[in-house]
């Protein structure tokens, strides 16, 4: 039964559920509303929602197992000796897949029928051509037990989800049914879809956390097999970059030096231009500007947050470099060799920062109280002199966590780099330079054709590691920055 | 605490320090205050009195031109001080505010130390020539303010860690640092307990020897204790204003009879 067709059915058990909780409890209550505990339909939330929580956990625990278990079987029948030198059981196991894929669709389509699809005395030459007819793309012979275990593979999954599918369905009629029985008027229906409200935010929560976590798992993992095969000290002390794709990268020099170098670079010309303008913007819209201005004048700004940043890649390449040139290049005063530079990805990306700085600003300082304000003024400050001295230091803690932000923007932004500061890793104080980033080589490292078990192409994940722990590290600093500076306004 | 009635008499006689004349205030369309006309006393505390949106916290506005960072509001009529229009349009309303200084309803000290949230307004006006003359101005409003002893050996700390009776008499403090010569209150004490209510009523009482003060209050016996005039507004109109005790005593007015008996408001 497709997985569509299960999902439907649950969610069918649990709306019928729920006007059947809901007529009980009315009618155990004599029609008579008040002599409910909760609203009628609590009662029929409560049952549909014990219908649904239950059986879709089943469901979902079992998508998860199933493959596991189909997997261990069918590795325990192959063989070692039908696994051929210089592959594995992964690969051979990946064939079975293949090959247990192909009979599906050959079945689908009718090029033969499911008892030769299953038939355990088949002749596997008469099946490889028959798949190869039937245009599944069979990659060598199929093997006698790479036939019999993807025939294996076929008739456990197919009974597995058999019995998932009556599993699903009994676990929500028995819940259905249940839930229906404890329903009388003196049930506190109310309390119990609070309580499972709760748990699902609860869920919700640890989702997105433990997500992250796995994120970082998949890092830690790769990275150590690179430290393995390339040596630590190297990768971050040495000062060249310069992978060699030939030879499973054993010539390589992966110095991350260099791409930091970059990177850090790039983001200080960014928010060199980004903090200032983005500042400025923020009290000009919050404390000077008019009502009517300021509708205007702030969705404009934020419209700049919307631009995807390839496209802000393309200005700076075409826009943005050429102008640099122009004036810096050798027509100019000559210290720009080409449009790609430190200096145009850098503007570019400070642009694009603009409105994360001046909308994060501006909600802060916004949320200073106008009691500040009245006091300076009361004063006999004047609007410039509130801003600096009370209203700025007042919000700064919110504006320094507003600019870690955008560092950490600038330091994760990848293709206004690729488009806008070329390619080369080089350790220069020179802005006009082309160089690269530790975002753009990650790019360039996985996009390549290299095995993906060589340095070179794992050198992206220790790239990844090194660059997430140090944006968590700006993140945390900004939280401590923002926590502990924080004024407390009641 | 009040004056004996000879020395209110020969108040009278002095020219007033502020003096209103048809004033209209207006928030958009609606008519805030109608035809406002108060002489007020110099060197003396006058009170306003009245119900909630009887418009005497934005009478006591104008007299700063606080109100002027309201977009829609709108002044007409004339305020003299010392006999000259506030709102002329010479006149700097951050000037003026130097000279009319104002405490608000919540205590709101800025989130610095004690010692900037004092010498703050002697910075922005160049009140001091050195070091020196910024200290001799902040100690002496602390003492002005009777919070020195409290303070004096904690100078750095935020003032937002005080207690609220003593965050009210520092922005007392630092609205004397300017050296105003009136000093608006907008129900100061509003937000206090009783104990920090009698701290800072002494305060004003002491105050009233070297500034003309104007203060908004609910409180109908504070305004007993601390002013030795009373204004009560009702609906925008100056009611009644004379003496404070001809005002709880022998009110001329009907309805200042029945809000100061507590039949209404």
């Amino acid at each position: 039964m497709p997985l569509f067709w299960l999902i439907l059915i649950v969610l069918a058990i649990a709306a019928v559920g729920y006007v059947l909780g809901r007529s009980r409890a009315m009618s155990s209550a004599g029609g008579e509303l008040s002599a409910l505990h909760s609203l009628p339909s609590y009662y029929g939330a409560n049952v549909a929602m014990k219908v649904i929580v239950p059986a879709f956990l089943l469901l979902i625990v079992w998508l998860l197992a199933q493959p596991f278990y189909v997997n261990n079987v069918i590795s325990g029948m192959i063989p070692e000796t039908s696994i051929a030198e210089g592959s594995s059981r992964g690969l051979v196991l990946a064939e079975v897949r293949r090959a247990a894929r192909g009979l599906d669709n050959a079945v689908a389509t009718g090029a033969m029928t499911e008892e030769f699809a299953r038939n355990a005395r088949a002749d596997f030459a008469d099946i490889s051509t028959r798949l190869r007819d039937a245009g599944q793309i069979v990659t060598s012979e199929i093997t006698q037990p790479i036939l019999r275990a993807a025939q294996r593979y076929r008739v456990l999954n197919a009974t597995g989800n058999l019995i998932m599918s009556i599993a699903v369905i009994l676990v929500a009629l028995f819940a259905a049914f249940w839930a229906i029985r404890e329903t009388n008027a003196e049930f506190r229906a109310r309390n119990v879809v609070e309580q499972g409200i709760k748990a699902i935010l609860i869920a919700a929560a640890s989702i997105a956390i433990l997500t992250t976590i796995g994120i970082v798992l998949s890092l830690v993992f790769n990275t150590w097999e690179f430290f393995r095969l390339y040596p630590a000290s190297d990768f971050f002390f040495g000062l060249t970059w310069s992978p060699s794709f030939s030879g499973r990268g054993s010539s390589s020099q992966l110095g991350i030096l260099p791409l930091l170098w970059g990177t850090f670079y790039i983001s200080i010309v960014a928010l060199l231009v980004a903090v200032p303008i983005g500042l400025f913007a923020a009290v000009y819209l919050s404390e000077y500007a008019g009502p009517k201005v300021r509708a205007v004048a702030k969705p404009l700004l934020e419209v700049l947050a919307g631009i995807p940043t390839i496209v802000y890649g393309l200005f700076a390449l075409l826009t943005v470099g050429p102008l640099l040139l122009s004036v810096f290049g050798n027509e100019g005063l000559g210290i720009m060799q080409a449009g790609t530079a430190v200096m145009t990805a850098g503007l570019v990306m400070g642009i694009m920062l603009i409105p994360f700085v001046s909308s994060l600003s501006d909600d802060i300082i916004n949320a200073v109280p106008q009691a500040m304000r009245d006091g300076s003024y009361g004063l006999g400050a004047t609007k410039s002199e509130t801003v600096r001295q009370v209203i700025l230091p007042a919000a700064l803690p919110g504006i320094v966590g507003a600019i870690l932000l955008a560092a950490s923007r600038a330091i994760g932004e990848t293709m206004i780099v690729v488009l806008g500061a070329g390619a080369a890793a080089r350790l220069s104080l020179n802005p006009f330079e082309a160089m690269t980033t530790v975002t753009a080589k990650i790019v360039s490292q996985l996009t390549g054709d290299a095995d993906f078990a060589s340095p070179v192409a794992l050198v992206a994940f220790a790239l990844g590691m090194t660059l997430f722990v140090i944006t968590l590290g700006l993140n945390i600093v900004a939280l401590y920055i923002v926590r502990k500076y924080r004024e407390q306004y009641d | 605490m009040n004056e004996m009635p000879s020395i209110e008499q020969a108040n009278e006689m002095t020219e007033s320090k502020i003096s209103a004349n048809k004033v209209q205030v207006f928030y958009g369309d609606n008519q805030a205050i109608k035809d406002v006309d108060i002489e007020i006393q110099p060197r003396s505390v006058t009170s306003f009195i009245g119900p909630s949106g009887c418009g005497k916290s934005t009478f006591l506005r104008t007299i700063n031109r606080m109100n002027d960072t309201i977009d829609i509001c709108r002044v007409e009529g004339s305020i003299k001080i010392d006999n000259e229009d506030i709102y002329d349009p010479k006149v700097d309303p951050v000037q003026l505010r130097a000279k009319v200084g104002m405490v608000f309803q919540k205590p709101n000290p800025f989130p610095k130390s004690i010692y900037d949230n004092i010498a703050y307004g002697p910075r922005i006006h160049g009140l001091a020539r050195n070091k020196a003359e910024l200290d001799d101005i902040v100690s002496s409003s602390l003492q002005k303010a009777g919070l020195w002893e409290e303070v004096k050996n904690r100078l750095d700390e935020p003032g937002t860690g005080m207690s609220g009776g003593q965050q009210q008499r520092l922005c007392i403090a630092r609205a004397i640092a300017v050296s105003p010569e009136v000093i608006l209150m907008d129900e100061p004490c509003s937000a206090l307990d009783p104990i920090a209510t009698a701290k800072v009523e002494e305060l004003i009482d002491e105050l009233r020897e070297n500034y003309t003060i104007v203060i908004v209050t609910h409180s109908m016996q504070q305004a007993a204790r601390v002013s030795q005039r009373t204004a009560f507004f009702h609906l925008g109109i100056l009611v009644e204003e004379g003496l404070t005790e001809d005002i709880f005593t022998n009110p001329k007015d009907k309805r200042t009879q029945d809000y100061i008996t507590g039949r209404f408001g």
